[in-house]
């Protein structure tokens, strides 16, 4: 392995430009995590928040069969078979009770980052995604609506952002600031992600501003329509990861999806499954 | 016949997107897209104003409808959103929702 990120008991993941200190008394634990998010460690990075993970014996941890998201007395708490956790926004520090497995904290990883997101306008998306020319993509869909199949078929000048969630947040710095942010200048930007999906390939750790957000669905030739804003919403809603059953944070999500389709074009794309649809990109 | 009050549900996102009003419960995240028949009632839901007059003031002046025709339409209309938690019909007048103090987070 090459430069180390853990510096004594920890390990500094940094996604979507925001970095997570893990912390655990296990330096297999540790060197799991590095190896599986090779691409998004940051030792130097100033984390925005803390996870200690406490490792106990595979077997069930709580008696919750699906994922379970609430907020409670200032704390989100997140419960699933395999592990319990919670998160304090306030101290900005949490805890994972889990085996050592790669799977509970990755799912946690998802989540907190998905919470805090939905406070600043940005979504985490069911969608694969790619910057090509200094520009991003986001290509949403379905189970088997063709994500895996246009990752797999991006140019070699196309950088993979992630073939299964991709991450979009709105960097109200580059508001305004001069520097291509996309059309409109809202400030979307799409960053690479190590959630992977069927290519089990974790994303490139890039990011680009967002220019334009893709629907995706086979057929039998390739075609590209605008879609209207209110249908674009309903789309990109029904693509969002979004865990909590929270009132406030819905509200924050629809807001933030309304935000992206009206500012950031949005296309159906039909494709046949080869390369000659990257013709129509762009 | 008794006048019917509505009100906009509080647990509610609402926004127009190219002339479109789509609401989302933030009860059950369920997604409504509004006709502009359904988008007028919907931005008339003040609480104050009887569902007939704003059928008859609004509704039937702004678009070619049987009056007896819209006002049946508008009662199905409101009662399927109240079913979801978006509007809130009654009887009487409501009052708008005093601000609550929320948790911080």
């Amino acid at each position: 392995m090459g430069e180390l990120a853990t510096t004594g008991q920890q390990v500094i993941i940094e996604i979507g430009g925001m970095a997570v200190e893990v912390r655990s008394e296990s330096p297999e634990f540790l060197e799991m995590l590095e190896r599986r998010y090779s691409g998004f460690l940051s030792p130097e990075a100033l984390p925005g928040f803390e996870l200690d993970v406490e490792l106990v014996a595979p077997g069930r941890i709580t008696r919750e069969e699906d994922l379970s998201v609430r907020f409670e007395a200032g704390r989100w708490l997140i419960e699933r078979g395999d592990l319990r956790a919670e998160w304090e926004p306030a101290s900005r520090r949490g805890r994972i009770v889990q085996s050592p497995n790669p799977y509970s904290i990755d799912a946690v990883l998802r989540i907190v980052h998905s919470l805090i997101l939905a406070q600043e306008g940005g979504l985490l998306v069911h969608a694969a995604s790619a910057v090509r020319n200094g520009k991003a993509f986001l290509f949403a869909g379905v189970s088997g609506a063709g994500k895996t199949t246009i990752s797999r078929l991006a140019p070699p000048d196309a950088t993979l952002l992630t073939d299964e969630i991709s991450y979009l947040r709105v960097d109200r710095g580059l508001v305004g600031s001069g520097l291509d942010v996309g059309r409109n200048g809202h400030g979307y930007v799409a960053y690479g992600t190590p959630f992977a999906g069927e290519l089990a390939k974790v994303g490139e750790n890039a990011q680009a501003p967002l220019a334009a957000l893709y629907l995706l669905q086979k057929g039998s030739e390739n075609t590209i329509e605008p879609v209207k804003a209110s249908d674009a919403a309903r789309m990109l809603l029904e693509n969002v990861l979004f865990f909590a059953n929270d009132s406030e944070l819905v509200s924050l999500v629809f807001e933030s999806a309304c935000e992206v389709v009206r500012n950031v074009p949005v296309y159906r794309l039909t494709f046949v499954p080869d390369e000659r649809v990257w013709e129509l990109i762009g | 016949m008794s006048s019917i009050f509505i009100a906009r549900a509080t647990q509610v996102a609402a926004r127009s997107l190219d002339g479109e009003m789509m609401i989302m419960s933030a009860r059950d995240s369920t997604l409504f897209t509004l006709n502009p028949v359904g988008t007028v009632i919907w931005q008339s839901a003040d609480g104050k104003t009887p569902l007939a007059e704003i059928v008859e003031r609004k509704v039937c002046a702004e678009f070619e409808v049987d009056p007896a025709e819209a006002m049946k339409d508008a009662e199905g209309f409101v009662n399927d959103l109240a079913s979801h938690g978006i509007l809130v019909v009654s009887g009487d007048p409501i009052a708008p929702p005093r601000a609550a103090p929320g948790e911080a987070r």
